[in-house]
């Protein structure tokens, strides 16, 4: 339980998807000009990420891994170089499946999200999320745990970073630096605020 | 004719740069910069997907369906990425454990989707692969320029040769430790915005709102 704690808050804060390893950053620059609609991003890529890295883990334990289809007889199989296209693959199949659900048993939540989870399926945090999960070797438990929290994490970022876009637009701001440029240089001093945080364990 | 495939080739370098004004597959640009060597093979593993994916969905742009064409499109990408993968994996093994996801989420790299959508499926094969190599090529001279920036000022060095002499080698170059961490990039891609914003007006975001002095009123 412990291990799961601490590796959840190092998802959020330490490695955080958005502002670390700069994963979602399309989307991160695009909507954050308003508060509203980033939280709105920020909850529906939690969602997503919480079902899609558990899901991920599962198609990885009993389907790709080296002797993962011993279950079905072929315990010589290795087909973990179909990695990338089955996880893009559950990932695109899940938001519309998600969406779905929305649109019939939920409409108020879908009339809020719905316009973001499109936008979902080729935001690299996602993708990035699994494929971390991959990288490392998380078991089911601990893939659950970082789908949540690095969930989590990219919305904290997304958040905030709006809530420092919406002050400033009044503010005089040179003509080529206009939009784009001072919001790199902004999500770059939040990255630093961020980097505070490594070091910390629980 | 060939003046336009020039065209198609030249113009997402600076006038239409995929990162500085289309604010499209940034996620790579800024992870990968920190040693040019990584940053060179990113570059060509990216004009690479992006050229032959353009090609690709260029041949079979009749035959996709409207409705599921993104799902093809992603099909068609990603089976390039696995086989780029599998090129780095087995020809620069060491380049390719720094790259980690990175390869990977060149699936997920807005440019590579966006041309496809937006170039490919609508013209012909030939000048969709000149677009997809042109804004491949958009994306490796901003990459490449972050990655010297990076690597010459944060460890001295261009693809791992000592230019700097660095004082913990004996030489006279303090290096700037803080080039080598993630929020350079941030930092650098902003400037470098400003500096072609600079140059090139057309390119300015409208401001929205004017700041007003009093006397005005």
């Amino acid at each position: 339980m412990e291990g799961l704690i601490s590796l959840a808050v190092k998802a959020i804060f330490v490695e955080n998807l958005a502002l670390s390893f700069f994963l979602g950053m399309c989307t991160f620059i695009a909507v954050s000009k308003k508060i509203s609609t980033a939280i709105g991003l920020g909850i529906s890529v939690m969602i997503v990420q919480s079902i899609t890295v558990p899901a991920n883990n599962i198609i990885l334990s009993y389907l790709l891994k080296p002797g993962a289809l011993a279950w079905a007889g072929f315990p010589d199989i290795d087909l973990t170089f179909l990695g990338l296209i089955s996880y893009i693959g559950v990932i695109a199949a899940l938001v519309q499946i998600l969406e779905m659900i929305l649109d019939k048993y939920f409409p108020p939540l879908y009339n809020a999200l719905g316009i973001f989870l499109p936008l979902i399926t080729v935001n690299c945090a996602i993708l990035g999320g699994s494929l971390f999960m991959v990288e490392r070797d998380y078991n089911f438990s601990e893939a659950t745990t970082y789908g949540i929290a690095s969930g989590f994490g990219w919305a904290l970022a997304i958040a905030t970073m709006a809530g420092v876009r919406e002050k400033l637009k009044y503010s005089d701001i040179p003509d080529g630096l206009q939009g784009l440029g001072i919001t790199f240089i902004t999500a770059g001093l939040m990255a630093m605020a961020f980097m505070c945080f490594s070091g910390v364990k629980l | 004719m060939s003046q336009t495939r020039k065209q198609l080739l030249t113009d997402p370098l600076v006038d239409n740069n995929p990162i500085t004004l289309q604010v499209l597959g940034i996620c790579s640009a800024l992870a990968v910069t920190s040693s040019l060597n990584v940053a060179f093979v990113m570059s060509l593993a990216v004009i690479a997907v992006c050229g032959f994916s353009s090609l690709f969905i260029s041949f079979l742009r009749h035959y996709i369906p409207n409705s599921i064409r993104i799902i093809v499109q992603m099909v068609i990408i990603a089976s390039l990425v696995i086989l780029v993968d599998q090129i780095i994996k087995a020809y620069a093994y060491e380049i390719s454990k720094t790259l980690s996801v990175f390869v990977g989420l060149i699936i997920t790299n807005c440019i590579v989707m966006g041309r496809a959508e937006a170039f490919a499926m609508k013209n012909k094969p030939f000048e969709s692969f000149v677009d997809g190599v042109g804004n491949g090529l958009g994306y490796s001279l901003l990459l490449m320029s972050v990655g010297v920036i990076r690597e010459l000022f944060g460890s001295g060095s261009l693809f791992g040769v000592m230019i700097f002499d660095p004082v913990s080698n004996g030489g006279w170059y303090v290096p700037n430790g803080l080039l080598l961490l993630p929020p350079s990039a941030f930092f650098i891609i902003g400037f470098i915005i400003w500096g072609v914003r600079t140059w090139k007006k057309s390119q300015v975001e409208a401001r929205e709102y004017k700041i007003q002095t009093l006397k005005e009123h």
